[in-house]
């Protein structure tokens, strides 16, 4: 005791790890700012997590798979427990992912949850940018996470469509064989990348080895840094919030990391790995063993993609079969411009938010979002694109459409031919409307109150319908959202009189912003004087 | 539960009141600020909390017993049992009992952590300040001058050789990496307009393995070949049967409505080739009464009773035809290659 010079209590052991840890890596600077961050709460914001969840199950089953797969073209003999294929040819890759899923305990659900995961994977990125899309999320200072968001999409689709041609199995050669029936569509190099890719002619024996490279490594590889960074960026942007009492463009309204939200994600993470799990016990996916092994000159009907490619192969399906030859060459736009489509439409997904931007002049930061119903030129055209969206994934099912509903195949790729070009059309006009209308309710909410059910005598024998006026929050919700005004063109003269024509591209870009912005588009917002006028009280309802 | 239960003391004194701070104005629009904190039943009776406890530890209790029961399942099942199992139908005992324990087992550590989250932790709705991304023009001012002191001092705009070359230097070692790819395949060559079928090869049945007499070949029944020679063990067999797969039908002669279809023709039977025009499926779909048959994968359909052309779907052209004959020995056997390169077209088809 003599010795003791210290007569401090010892601080706690977790308490001395962080010291250390933060003497090497600075983590209470970092938990500073972050540990209590504020995040606001919102359904739909769950979305992105389910993104991020399923991706983190497709990595930890993906590992497990590649411990038992073999990515091998060789052929072997099958010789398994699964009576059917015994004696059967087939590659390594198809042999290991039958014992997979018939040999190794547990193999067939890890196998399942893997690709119940990436559909997940692929179905909550559409929604997540559906969410972030519709509420004008993307605005400055979000441009490059949407467009990180959308490489995700865009990478998650090619590692998804990898990763189903490994197996080996019928349908997903025939997979990998339409990719390279597409590739060859290519004009000029359209050969050379097919055998390039497939070290020779199709099928060879290289496409599972380097597929599986692809599939496992390089494309999970960049989609794992671009998650990162997208999250790395909404930490630093902080989160949007929708517009409510309180909320501001200066603030972020939630409850903080922790506790709340490191129980509410974290636990969220075990529900959809649970609700995947189950899905994986009861539902079969993919069951290789029922299509047998790759032969090119052998095929299954009713040979579907994953549904993330059902779009493209409802655009390959519609298109008619143009090919145009001269001089010796070959132009397949039958195969080439559904090609060219489907890029197309990807990439108007991309460059939204730098067109709208243009278009509408707006620089400044947004943190709060917007009503769908308030943004009606962006909501129809999102709208307009979901539509043609859908209309594509219907005909990449037109045999199975045809088949359930008794129809002719032809007649259904009719029907997409002419809807994928003009079903966008109407629906931009009818969302467009719709939102018009659910403004004017808002207007007239406002202005009159909420419908309350209550039906009012009144002396004179007259039946009304009783209006709550709305509280203050409520008001506030609806009227505080802006009405911007379309961009003009600079006078053709100026003050001093010096002629000034606008060019081409400014002239676009007013009209354009008439049309975002212009007459028609937007119902006026009440005014307090309209407010007071009405509530003033002259006997109405 | 009724209110009288809580106690007195416990009942918020502000809940349902006016804002804090707002304040009054004219503008019915005004912004009201932050509403009051609602209390939820856990924050004001500990009755209620504690059940809320109780729930979430029993969520995690469940959890651990569905962690029991997936070992338990791992261990015990067979891997090769399969179950009933109403409405699934026949499934794999395992992969069923496995699936179920895990699933139960995250998702009750979900469960409980939302529930904890949602009924203990406090709700209350706070606001943080955020900042501009934009650095202020202080800022700005001293990284500009900052950089502009760094490269003047690398000199990199005066020294212009050292700039050029490094640029050239950079610009030329990627071309390595290009390089190295060379070697992924071989080039194109002519590799795409020949198949496995010569001259005098006969048409080999691809169920029974046995040349093909005129007579096997029944109007209205499709039957499939591959040329004669070619062995499933074959270490090209792969790519080789992907161009030579074939389909057979026999028409009556005077249904053949092109020209060179029916010379090419042999007592009726016309061969075409099995992969589609489009993007090189197999095509596998025939009608018999029109003679029409359709590609599975996009549904291209082709009429075989006219050279093979093109009636519907994506396919930009027909279908090659194999020109075939009896020969003496009463086999069928090709007269040759096909015409015309088979499957999906490409820019140096022609």
């Amino acid at each position: 005791m003599s010795t003791a010079t210290d007569n401090r209590r010892k601080a706690p052991a977790g308490e001395r790890v962080a010291d250390w840890a933060d003497g090497r890596l600075g983590i209470y600077s970092l938990a500073k700012a972050n540990m209590r961050k504020i995040f606001p709460d919102h359904w739909s914001f769950m979305l992105g997590e389910v993104c991020l969840y399923s991706f983190l199950i497709i990595i930890l089953t993906g590992v497990y798979l590649t411990l038992f797969f073999h990515p091998s073209m060789n052929e072997v003999v099958y010789h398994g427990s699964y009576v059917p294929m015994q004696g059967m040819r087939m590659s390594e890759a198809y042999k290991s992912t039958l014992d997979i899923s018939f040999d190794i305990r547990g193999g067939l659900l890890l196998r399942q949850i893997h690709h119940w995961a990436a559909l997940v994977f692929l179905a909550a990125m559409m929604l997540h940018m559906m969410r972030v899309f519709f509420t004008g999320a993307f605005r400055k200072p979000r441009e490059i996470n949407w467009l990180f968001g959308f490489l995700l999409l865009v990478l998650g689709t090619f590692t998804g469509f990898t990763g189903y041609g490994l197996p080996d199995d019928l349908l997903s050669g025939t997979g990998i064989r339409i990719a390279q029936g597409l590739i060859l569509s290519i004009p000029l190099v359209g050969t050379y990348i097919s055998m390039f890719l497939f070290g020779g002619e199709f099928p060879g024996t290289d496409f599972v080895a380097r597929f599986y490279s692809i599939h496992i490594l390089l494309l999970p590889g960049i989609m794992l840094g671009l998650v990162v960074a997208h999250l790395i960026l909404v930490v630093y942007h902080k989160h949007t919030q929708f517009p409510g009492p309180g909320r501001t463009e200066k603030n972020v309204v939630g409850m903080p990391l922790m506790p709340v939200y490191m129980a509410k994600a974290g636990g969220f993470f075990f529900l959809v790995f649970g609700v995947i799990a189950a899905i994986a016990a009861i539902a079969t996916i993919n069951p290789v063993w029922a299509m047998g092994p790759y032969r090119p000159d052998q095929v299954s009907t009713n040979a579907q993609p994953d549904w993330y490619l059902g779009m493209s192969e409802g655009i390959f399906r519609a298109m008619p079969g143009w090919e145009i030859n001269i001089a010796g060459h070959t132009l397949v736009l039958g195969v080439f411009i559904p090609l060219l489509i489907f890029g197309l439409v990807l990439t108007a997904m991309a460059v939204y938010p730098f067109l709208e931007s243009w278009v509408t002049g707006d620089k400044r930061e947004h943190h709060l979002l917007d009503r769908p119903r308030n943004a009606p030129t962006r909501t129809a055209f999102g709208v307009a694109w979901l539509v043609m969206y859908g209309v594509g994934l219907v005909n990449g099912g037109n045999d199975l459409w045809a088949t359930h509903f008794h129809l002719s195949v032809n007649s259904v790729t009719w029907f997409v031919r002419i809807t994928f070009f003009t079903a966008p059309i109407v629906a931009f006009i009818v969302t467009r409307r719709i939102c018009l209308g659910l403004q004017r309710r808002d207007r007239d909410k406002v202005l009159h109150g909420r419908e309350s059910g209550i039906i009012k005598r009144l002396p004179h024998g007259e039946f009304v319908e009783v209006h709550e006026p709305l509280s203050q929050d409520q008001l506030f919700t609806l009227t505080s959202h802006e009405q911007p005004k379309p961009l003009e063109l600079e006078p053709e003269v100026d003050e001093n009189g010096v002629t000034r024509k606008a060019g081409a591209s400014q002239r676009l870009r007013a009209k354009l912003s008439k049309g975002f912005y212009g007459e028609g588009t937007h119902i006026p917002k009440p005014t307090a004087e309209e407010y007071h006028e009405i509530t003033s009280g002259h006997g109405h309802h | 539960m009724s209110s009288q239960e809580i106690p007195e003391e416990n009942l918020p004194s502000t809940q349902g009141e006016a804002h804090a701070g707002a304040v009054a104005t004219a503008d019915p629009f005004a912004d009201p600020g932050l509403p009051p904190h609602e209390h939820r039943i856990q924050d004001i009776d500990e009755r209620a909390a504690k059940r809320s406890e109780r729930v979430v530890a029993m969520l995690f209790v469940l959890s651990m017993l569905a962690t029991v029961g997936f070992i338990a399942s791992y261990v015990t099942l067979p891997v090769d049992k399969n179950i009933y199992v109403f409405p699934i139908g026949h499934i794999s005992a395992l992969n069923f009992a496995l699936g179920l324990t895990l699933g139960v087992a995250l998702f009750c550590i979900g469960a409980g952590a939302v529930h904890w989250a949602r009924t203990l932790m406090s709700d209350v709705e706070v606001a943080d300040d955020r900042h501009p991304i934009e650095a202020s023009p202080e800022v700005k001012a001293k990284v500009m001058a900052d950089f502009r002191e760094g490269a003047k001092e690398s000199a990199l705009g005066r020294r212009k050789l050292i700039r050029n070359t490094m640029f050239g230097a950079l610009a030329l070692f990627p071309l390595s990496g290009v390089v190295l790819l060379r070697d992924l395949g071989p080039l194109p060559g002519t590799k795409l307009r020949k198949t496995a079928w010569s001259q005098g090869k006969m048409l080999i049945n691809q169920n029974t393995l046995q040349p093909l007499r005129p007579e096997d070949i029944q109007v209205g029944s499709l039957t499939f070949a591959m040329p004669e020679g070619m062995k499933e063990e074959d270490e090209d067999f792969q790519n080789e049967i992907a161009k030579a797969a074939l389909m057979i039908v026999r028409l009556r002669p005077e249904n053949i409505k092109d020209k060179r279809e029916l010379d090419w023709s042999a007592d009726g039977i016309v061969a075409f080739s099995k992969i589609c025009t489009h993007v090189g499926c197999p095509i596998s779909l025939y009608e018999q009464q029109t003679h029409h048959v359709l590609c599975p994968c996009h549904q291209s359909t082709f009429d075989l009773s006219d050279g093979g052309r093109v009636i519907f779907g994506p396919a930009g052209h027909a279908l090659p035809q194999l020109r075939i004959k009896v020969n003496d020995k009463g086999f069928l056997e090709a007269m040759g290659d096909f015409a015309e390169p088979v499957g999906p077209a490409y820019w140096e088809r022609g």
